[in-house]
C-alpha cells in the first residue's frame, strides 16, 4: 500500500510531452523511511516506558514518600545500557542517512533531467466521493526536491547531533520515534500533489512539534507550551481548511497541478475569491511560520530539547508557510492585495521580533525571535514575487540558525554539566550565567561566530547573498508604491537590528570574564564528536551555501572574486518552472522590478551597502557589550522599568491575547455551562417534570383511599348519567 | 480476500441472524451462570461480528440501492411487513453496531460487577434493537425497533451507573420517548396519507416514498419526525439529557450509546426525513435552522466541554460537537456532505467509544472521573498514554486519523452551499483543540503526583485487546477511507439526488421497482383492493362518507337466532374487510394543494 | 310478567347498591354486589323470554364471574383481616397514593 505501485497516467503524459527523462527512484521510500524508523523506534519507546513506568510504581509502592527526582536518577544512569537506548542511536540517525541518500539520488536525477512540469505518483485513492477526488499522491517538483533536500540533510545532522545531545535522557527512544515522525510527515508536507495530502503534513508537523516541545511533559511550563503552540497552530488550520473549501468550491478539485494551471483563466486578476483564497492561506501560513498575529507559540516552543527548536522550530517546519506561499505563487501573484499582505507581515513580524530579541537574555528565547525575524524576511521575499529569493533564504537560513540552535545546545548541555556537577540553582540557558565560555569551547565558539555572522548578511557568508537579496527585492519593488518603500526601510532596519542582537549573544555567551562560578568553570567542557561535526558541517554550508544563487553582475564584482569564486545563479534558474507563471503573471500585471536600489545603484553597490551596515553593527555591538560589566542573572533579575522592560516582556502579547481572547473564550464557556446549559436547559427540562409531577400531586389530593367515598361518588356519576340520558 | 467467503452465500438470511441471534442469545448468557455470562456473551457478540463482516463481502457496490432484501407480512391487516434490507448507509451502521458490541462487553469485564447476568442479556437485547433500527425497511418495523432500544438502555443507565443514576434513566427515557411518540404521530398521519395514494395499506418505506404531500404537511410532518431523531442525535437545545446519561451509565453503557446509539438520529434523517419530505428538507428556512443549530452545537459544545472538571461529561459534551458536523453535513444536502457526515458517524463511534473505554479503565483504576485528580499518567502508564493521545487526535481530527476525513468532508460539502456556515463551523477545530488538549495535558502529562497515580497499572493484556481494534480502525479509515466511501456513494447519490433534483435518481426506480412487485403480489388484500374502485380513487374519500352501520345484533325470529349463535366463530365483523373505505379518514393540517 | 321482574330486579339492585353505599363491613358490602348482579340477572332472564336466548346466555356469564370474583374477593378480605384484624373498610386506606 506504501510502495509506489503506479505512475499517474497525467505523469507519464507530463513526463512524455516536456520529453525529460526524469526518472524517480523509489521515492515513496524516502517518505516510508522515517515512518519505519518511527515505528522501530516507538516500539522500543513504548518497551522503555513501560519499563520506566514500572520502576516507578515499585519505588511508589515501596517508599511512598520517596523523591521521584531520586528514582529518575537511579533510572537514568542503568537506561543508557539498554538495547531501548542502543538501537534508536542506529535506527534514528540511520533511517534519515538512508533517505537523504535517495533524496540526493533523486535530486541528481531531477538535475540531469530538465524537468519542466512536476512528476506526480499516486498511490491510492483517499477520499473519492465521487464529486471530490483526493489522491495519496506525491509531488516532484523542483521546489518540492529542494525542500526534501532540506530537510533531510539538515535533519540528519540533527539526529546525529541528538545522538550525543540526548544520550543520556530516559525518554531517549521516544526522542527518536518523535523526531522520525516529525520528518515522515514534514516530507508528506512538502511532496503532496493536493492540498489535503499537503495539508496531512501539515498538521502532523504540527502534532510532532506539539509532542516534543512538551517532550518534558513532567514539567507543567513546558507541557503548556506545547498545547499552546497546538492551539495557536490550529488557529492557522482553520486558515488552511478555509481556502481548500473555497479552492474546491471553484475548481472542483484540489490537486495542485489542476488548480494552478486553471487559476490563470479562471480567476479574476486582484478579484474577491482569489484574495479570499489566499488571505486565508496566509493565515494559515502564518499561524505555521509564526507570524503575527500568531507567533506566540514559538518563543514558548523553545521548552523543548534544543535540537528539536533546530529541526523543527528553525530549519524545516516554521518554514511551511514559506513554502505553502510559494507553492501556491500562482495564486498570490493573481492577488496582489494578499502579496502585499504577506509582505507587510513579514516585515511586521521581522522589526516586532528582533525588537525584542534585544533585550531577551535566555540563549533559546533570542534565537526564536530571532527565527521569528528571519522568517518575516522571507515572507517579505514571497510577498513581492521573489519565490526564489524566499526559498533561497530558507535554505540558507535552515543551515545557520540549525547551526545556531545546536551550538546553542552544544552551550547548554556543557552548562548543564556544570551546573550539575556542583548541584547549582542557576539556568542553563540564561546568558548572564554564561560569559567567556570561548575559552572552554573552541569549536563551538567559531561555529556559532559563522553563523552569527551569516545571520547578520555579511560577505561571504551565506546570510549575505540570501538576506539582502530579499532586501534587494523589497526595495526594487518600491515603485509599485509607497507601501513597499516603507517595507523597505523596515527590513534595512530590522537587518541591522539582526546583527546588533547576534553579536550580542555572541559576546555575552562566549566572550568576557566567565560568570558562571569558580567550581562551576572548571566543569565547563566541549561538546562531544557527535555534537561537533554535524555544527562544522552545517559551519560549512553556513559559508558557501549562499553561493549557489548570486546575480551575474554581482559575480563579475568582488563579492563573487570577480568571477574566479565557484558560484553561480543556479537556485533562481532551478526555481524557473516552478515560479514561471506567477513571475509571467506578475510581469503583466506589475512590470518588472526596478533595477536600482531605493538608495540608488545597482546590485554591487547595494552589497557594499548592506555588508558595511552590518559589519559596523556587529562591530559597534562587540565593542559595546565587551565594555559592558554583565552581572548574573540572580544578580540582576528581570529588567523592572523603561522599555527595556516593554522589550523583555515581548511587548505584553501574551498578556493581551490572555485578556482578549483567552479569557473572554473561557468566561462564555462557563457561562454557557453553568447558565445556559444547567439554568436554562436544563431547568425548562426539570421545570416540565416537576409541572407534571406538581399537577399528580394536585390530583392524588382527591384520593381519600376511603372506598366508600369512592362508591359513592361512583354511584352519583351514575345518577347523572342516567338523569343525561333520561332528559 | 474474497476468497475464503466464495463458498458461502450471504443471503437476506444474514440480516434476520443479525437481528435475532443476539436475542437468541440471551437464554444461553442467562444460563450461563453469574461468572460465566461475560465470556458467553463477548463469544457470542464476537461471532455475530464475524457473521457481520460476511455483509460487506455480500454487499455491492454497484449493485442496486437496497440490497439483502427480504419482506414477509406481519400484520397483514395494516399493511405491517417484517421488511429488511440494507444500502451503503446502513451497512457500515451495522457493522459498526455488530463491531462495537464486543468491544463494549469486553471493556466492561472489569467495570460489571453484580448481576452481570442481566447485564449481558440486556447488551444482547440492545443489540437486537439497533441492528433491526438499521435493517428496518418498514417504518413500523423501525419504530418498534427503535422503542425497543430505549428499554434496555433505560435499564443499563438505571441499575449499573453512578450515584444520579435514576434520575438520568428517567431523563434519558422521557427525552427520547417524548420525541418517538410525536414521530409515531407523524408516521400514522404519513402511513394514512400513502395508504390514499397507494390504494392499499403498507408501512413499508418504499411504499411511502414519493407520498404527496402538501408543503405545510410536509412541515409539520418534519417537524414531528426531526424532533424526535434531534433529540437522539442529539442536537442543541435538546442535548442535555446526553451528559447525565454518559456521566451516571456504566462504561460499556456509554460506549454504546455514543458509538451507535445517537447514530440511530442522525441515520433516521437520512434514511426517513430526507426522502420522505424532500420539500421540506430542502426549505430554505428548514435548511437555516438545521444548520444553524448544528453550528451551534459545534461550537457551544466544545465551549461547555472545555471547561468540565468531569472527564466523562467532557467527552459527552464533545459527542455533541461532533454530530453537530454531521447534521451539517446532512442538511448541507451535498455528496460530499453527506459522505463526511457518514463517516464523523463512524469515526465519532469509533474513537468516542474508545475515549470512554479508556475512561472507564482510570475509573477502575482510580475510582474518580475528575480531571484534576489524575497527572503524570504518561510516565507510569505509557501504554494509556499513547492510546489516550492517539484517541484524542482522531477525535480532533487530525489529518490521518479517521475524524478529518469526515470533518473535512463534511465542511467542504457544507461549503459548497452555505460558505458562512461552513465558516463557523470550521472554527470548531480550534475549538477542539481548546477542549481536547487540556485534558489530555491535565491527566498524562505535568508532575506525576499522588500515590494513586504513581502506583497506577498500565494497560492489561485484556486492555489492549479492546484499544487495539480501535486503534487501527482510527488510522486505517483516516489512511484509506475510499472502501467506506466507495460502499456509501450509491446510497448518499440517491438521497441527493432525490431531495435535489424533484425526486429522481436511484430511490426513485428503488420505490418504483418495489411498487410494481407489491402490487403484484405481496400487499395484503391486493386482489381485492385491485378490484375496488373506491380504494383505487382515494379522492373520493374527502369528505369522508358515512360510516356504514354496524351489523344488527338483535334476532327475533328461530333461524336468525341459530345462525347468531354460530356467529361466534366467525369472523362476521372484521375490523378492516377489503373495500371498506370507512377505516380511512383524510385528516389534513392547514392547506392542502 | 315482565313488569313484574323488571321492578323487582330494580328494588334488589338498589338495596345492593345502598348496601354499598352505606355498609362498612367488607363481607357485607361483598353480599350487596353479589346482589346487585343478581338483579341484573334477573333483568337478563326476564327480557331473554321476549328478545332472544342471548339473555340467559350472559347471566352464565355473569354467574361466572361473579362465582370467580367471590372467590379473589374473599381470598382478600381475608388476607386483609389476617392484617388489619378488622374488616371495617373506613380502615382501609391503602388506594390512596
Amino acid at each position: 500500500m506504501t510502495e509506489p505501485s503506479r505512475i499517474a497516467p497525467e505523469a507519464l503524459e507530463a513526463v512524455a510531452q516536456t520529453g525529460s527523462g526524469f526518472n524517480p527512484l523509489l521515492p515513496g521510500l524516502i517518505l516510508l523511511l522515517p515512518l519505519l524508523g518511527f515505528l522501530v523506534n516507538g516500539i522500543l519507546a513504548l518497551i522503555a516506558g513501560s519499563r520506566e513506568g514500572n520502576v516507578l510504581r515499585s519505588a511508589a509502592l515501596a517508599e511512598p514518600d520517596s523523591e521521584e527526582e531520586r528514582v529518575d536518577l537511579q533510572h537514568k544512569e542503568d537506561a543508557p545500557r539498554r538495547a531501548t537506548h542502543t538501537l534508536p542511536t542506529w535506527v534514528g540517525p540511520g533511517v534519515m542517512l538512508g533517505a537523504f541518500i535517495l533524496t540526493t539520488l533523486n535530486f541528481l536525477r531531477m538535475l540531469g533531467s530538465g524537468l519542466q512540469d512536476p512528476t506526480v505518483i499516486t498511490y491510492w485513492s483517499w477520499m473519492p466521493t465521487g464529486t471530490l477526488a483526493v489522491d495519496a499522491a506525491i509531488q516532484l517538483d523542483q521546489l518540492s526536491m529542494i525542500m526534501m533536500m532540506v530537510i533531510t540533510g539538515v535533519g540528519f545532522l540533527i539526529h546525529v547531533f541528538s545522538v550525543g545531545y540526548m544520550k543520556e535522557d530516559p525518554g531517549y527512544p521516544r526522542y527518536f520515534a518523535y523526531l522520525n515522525l516529525f520528518v515522515f510527515f514534514m516530507l508528506v508536507l512538502v511532496t503532496g500533489a493536493n492540498f489535503p495530502v499537503m495539508f496531512v503534513g501539515w498538521e502532523g508537523v504540527g502534532l510532532c512539534s506539539y509532542l516534543l516541545i512538551g517532550f518534558w511533559f513532567q514539567d507543567r511550563e513546558k507541557a503548556d507550551a506545547g498545547k499552546k503552540a497546538f492551539i495557536v497552530n490550529r488557529v492557522g488550520d482553520f486558515g488552511l481548511l478555509m481556502a481548500m473549501f473555497i479552492l474546491f468550491a471553484t475548481f472542483g478539485t484540489l490537486n495542485y497541478q489542476e488548480i494552478f494551471a486553471a487559476a490563470p483563466t479562471t480567476l479574476v486578476y486582484g478579484g474577491g475569491v482569489v484574495t479570499a483564497i489566499t488571505l486565508f492561506l496566509l493565515l494559515g501560513a502564518t499561524g505555521k511560520s509564526a507570524q503575527i498575529p500568531l507567533f506566540v507559540w514559538l518563543p514558548d516552543a523553545m521548552a523543548g530539547p534544543t535540537p528539536v527548536s533546530a529541526l523543527i522550530h528553525a530549519a524545516t517546519m516554521v518554514t511551511a508557510g514559506v513554502y505553502l506561499v510559494a507553492r501556491a505563487s500562482v495564486l498570490f501573484a493573481l492577488a496582489p492585495v494578499s502579496a502585499a499582505a504577506v509582505a507587510t507581515i513579514g516585515a511586521l513580524t521581522a522589526l516586532f521580533a528582533a525588537t525584542i530579541a534585544l533585550k531577551q537574555y535566555d540563549i533559546k528565547k533570542v534565537l526564536a525571535y530571532s527565527t521569528i525575524s528571519q522568517l518575516g524576511f522571507m515572507f517579505m521575499a514571497v510577498g513581492v514575487g521573489a519565490y526564489a529569493a524566499g526559498v533561497f533564504h530558507l535554505m540558507t537560513h535552515a543551515f545557520f540558525k540549525a547551526l545556531l540552535f545546536l551550538g546553542a545546545g552544544a552551550v547548554i548541555h556543557s552548562m548543564h554539566h556544570a551546573l550539575h556537577a556542583t548541584h547549582k540553582d542557576w539556568d542553563a540557558q540564561d546568558m548572564r550565567n554564561m560569559g567567556g565560555l570561548r575559552r572552554h569551547m573552541k569549536w563551538t565558539w567559531v561555529f556559532m561566530w559563522i553563523a552569527t555572522l551569516a545571520i547578520a548578511g555579511i560577505w561571504p557568508f551565506a546570510g549575505f547573498f540570501s538576506k539582502d537579496e530579499i532586501i534587494w527585492y523589497v526595495g526594487t519593488s518600491a515603485p509599485f508604491g509607497p507601501l513597499y518603500a516603507v517595507l523597505w526601510g523596515m527590513a534595512v532596519v530590522t537587518a541591522a537590528l539582526t546583527a546588533f542582537y547576534m553579536a550580542r549573544m555572541m559576546i555575552l555567551t562566549f566572550h568576557g570574564p566567565n560568570r558562571t562560578g569558580e567550581a562551576e568553570g572548571k566543569h565547563l567542557h566541549e561538546a562531544p564528536l557527535t555534537m561537533t561535526i554535524p555544527l562544522g558541517i552545517l559551519a560549512l554550508l553556513s559559508i558557501f551555501g549562499g553561493w549557489i544563487n548570486v546575480p551575474q553582475s554581482v559575480r563579475d564584482s568582488f563579492f563573487g572574486g570577480f568571477g574566479m569564486l565557484p558560484m553561480s545563479s543556479w537556485l533562481d534558474e532551478w526555481m524557473a518552472p516552478v515560479t514561471a507563471a506567477a513571475d509571467a503573471i506578475r510581469l503583466e500585471q506589475l512590470g518588472a522590478y526596478a533595477y536600482q536600489s531605493p538608495v540608488g545603484g545597482g546590485h554591487v553597490t547595494w552589497g557594499f551597502i548592506a555588508t558595511g551596515l552590518a559589519m559596523a553593527v556587529v562591530l559597534a555591538a562587540t565593542w559595546y557589550f565587551r565594555s559592558k560589566d554583565v552581572p548574573t542573572a540572580v544578580e540582576q533579575g528581570a529588567p523592572r522599568s523603561g522599555f527595556g522592560k516593554i522589550l523583555y516582556n515581548k511587548w505584553y502579547v501574551d498578556e493581551l491575547y490572555d485578556r482578549i481572547i483567552v479569557r473572554p473564550v473561557v468566561g462564555i464557556s462557563r457561562f454557557s455551562w453553568r447558565v445556559v446549559d444547567r439554568v436554562l436547559i436544563d431547568g425548562t427540562v426539570n421545570a416540565v417534570g416537576a409541572v407534571s409531577k406538581g399537577t399528580g400531586w394536585f390530583g392524588s389530593l382527591f384520593q381519600t383511599g376511603q372506598l366508600n367515598t369512592y362508591a359513592f361518588i361512583l354511584a352519583l356519576g351514575a345518577l347523572a348519567l342516567l338523569g343525561v340520558l333520561i332528559f | 480476500m474474497t476468497g475464503i467467503f466464495d463458498g458461502l452465500v450471504f443471503d437476506s438470511w444474514i440480516l434476520h441472524a443479525l437481528i435475532w441471534l443476539p436475542l437468541a442469545g440471551i437464554p444461553v448468557v442467562l444460563m450461563a451462570g453469574e461468572e460465566k455470562a461475560r465470556e458467553v456473551a463477548f463469544g457470542w457478540t464476537l461471532g455475530l461480528f464475524v457473521l457481520s463482516l460476511g455483509l460487506l463481502f455480500s454487499f455491492d457496490a454497484a449493485g442496486p440501492l437496497f440490497q439483502l432484501t427480504s419482506s414477509t407480512p406481519w400484520v397483514e391487516m395494516w399493511g405491517v411487513n417484517y421488511a429488511l434490507g440494507i444500502d451503503g448507509i446502513s451497512l457500515f451502521m451495522i457493522l459498526l453496531t455488530a463491531f462495537t458490541m464486543p468491544v463494549a462487553i469486553l471493556g466492561s469485564f472489569k467495570y460489571i460487577r453484580e448481576r452481570q447476568r442481566g447485564f449481558y442479556a440486556l447488551m444482547l437485547l440492545l443489540q437486537t434493537g439497533i441492528v433491526g433500527v438499521f435493517a428496518s425497511m418498514d417504518l413500523f418495523l423501525f419504530y418498534v425497533f427503535f422503542e425497543l432500544t430505549l428499554v434496555p438502555m433505560y435499564f443499563i443507565v438505571g441499575i449499573w451507573g453512578g450515584e444520579r443514576r435514576i434520575y438520568a434513566a428517567v431523563k434519558f427515557f422521557l427525552y427520547t420517548a417524548l420525541g418517538s411518540l410525536l414521530m409515531l404521530v407523524g408516521i400514522l398521519y404519513l402511513y394514512w396519507q400513502a395508504s390514499i395514494v397507494n390504494g392499499f395499506m403498507s408501512f413499508h418505506v418504499l411504499d411511502l416514498l414519493g407520498t404527496p404531500l402538501s408543503l405545510t404537511e410536509q412541515l409539520w410532518l418534519f417537524g414531528a419526525f426531526a424532533l424526535a431523531f434531534a433529540i437522539k442525535v442529539p442536537v442543541f437545545p435538546l442535548h442535555t439529557w446526553l451528559p447525565d446519561a454518559h456521566v451516571e451509565a456504566p462504561t460499556p453503557g456509554s460506549v454504546v450509546l455514543a458509538a451507535v446509539l445517537l447514530k440511530m438520529g442522525t441515520y433516521g434523517f437520512l434514511r426517513f426525513v430526507l426522502p420522505f419530505f424532500p420539500e421540506a428538507s430542502a426549505h430554505p428556512t428548514v435548511v437555516m435552522v438545521m444548520l444553524s443549530l448544528g453550528v451551534i452545537g459545534i461550537i457551544y459544545a466544545a465551549l461547555v466541554a472545555a471547561v468540565q472538571p468531569d472527564a466523562k461529561k467532557l467527552v459527552a459534551y464533545t459527542s455533541v460537537a461532533h454530530m453537530g458536523f454531521v447534521i451539517l453535513g446532512i442538511f448541507a444536502l451535498t455528496v460530499n456532505g453527506l459522505q463526511g457526515g457518514l463517516m464523523v458517524m463512524i469515526s465519532h463511534g469509533i474513537s468516542t467509544g474508545a475515549l470512554f473505554l479508556i475512561l472507564g479503565m482510570l475509573y477502575e483504576r482510580r475510582h474518580t472521573r475528575e480531571i484534576a485528580a489524575f497527572g503524570g499518567l504518561a510516565r507510569v502508564a505509557p501504554l494509556l498514554a499513547t492510546a489516550l493521545v492517539l484517541t484524542a487526535m482522531a477525535s480532533i481530527g487530525v489529518p490521518g486519523t479517521s475524524g478529518f476525513v469526515g470533518e473535512f468532508l463534511a465542511l467542504l460539502g457544507t461549503y459548497e452551499r452555505y460558505p458562512v456556515i461552513a465558516f463557523l463551523g470550521a472554527t470548531g477545530v480550534i475549538f477542539a483543540a481548546f477542549y481536547m488538549l487540556p485534558m489530555v495535558q491535565r491527566m498524562l502529562f505535568n508532575k506525576l503526583e499522588g500515590k494513586e497515580n504513581r502506583t497506577m497499572p498500565d494497560l492489561s493484556a485484556r486492555e489492549i485487546t479492546v484499544l487495539a481494534p480501535l486503534l487501527f480502525l482510527m488510522i486505517a479509515l483516516g489512511v484509506y477511507p475510499a472502501p467506506v466511501l466507495d460502499r456509501m456513494g450509491p446510497g448518499v447519490n440517491a438521497i441527493v439526488e432525490w431531495v435535489e433534483e424533484g425526486q429522481t435518481g436511484a430511490l426513485r426506480s428503488a420505490a418504483e421497482a418495489h411498487r410494481q412487485r407489491g402490487e403484484l403480489a405481496s400487499v395484503p388484500g391486493a386482489a381485492e383492493a385491485a378490484g375496488d374502485q373506491v380504494l383505487l380513487a382515494p379522492l373520493e374519500l374527502a369528505p369522508p362518507p358515512v360510516p356504514e352501520r354496524l351489523p344488527e345484533p338483535v334476532r327475533t325470529d328461530e333461524a336468525e337466532l341459530g345462525r347468531s349463535t354460530s356467529a361466534f366463530g366467525s369472523d362476521q365483523a372484521p375490523l378492516v374487510r377489503a373495500g371498506t373505505p370507512t377505516r380511512i379518514y383524510s385528516v389534513t393540517f392547514g392547506d392542502q394543494d | 310478567m315482565l313488569v313484574e321482574a323488571l321492578v323487582l330486579s330494580a328494588l334488589l339492585f338498589v338495596i345492593g347498591t345502598v348496601g354499598v353505599l352505606v355498609r362498612r363491613n367488607a363481607i357485607i358490602m361483598f353480599l350487596s354486589i353479589e346482589l346487585m348482579l343478581n338483579a341484573v340477572n334477573l333483568s337478563f332472564v326476564a327480557f331473554s323470554r321476549y328478545l332472544g336466548i342471548e339473555g340467559q346466555l350472559y347471566v352464565f356469564f355473569v354467574m361466572t364471574v361473579a362465582a370467580a370474583e367471590a372467590a379473589v374477593g374473599l381470598a382478600i378480605i381475608i388476607a386483609v383481616f389476617r392484617h388489619y384484624e378488622t374488616v371495617n373498610v373506613d380502615n382501609f386506606n391503602l388506594l390512596k397514593w
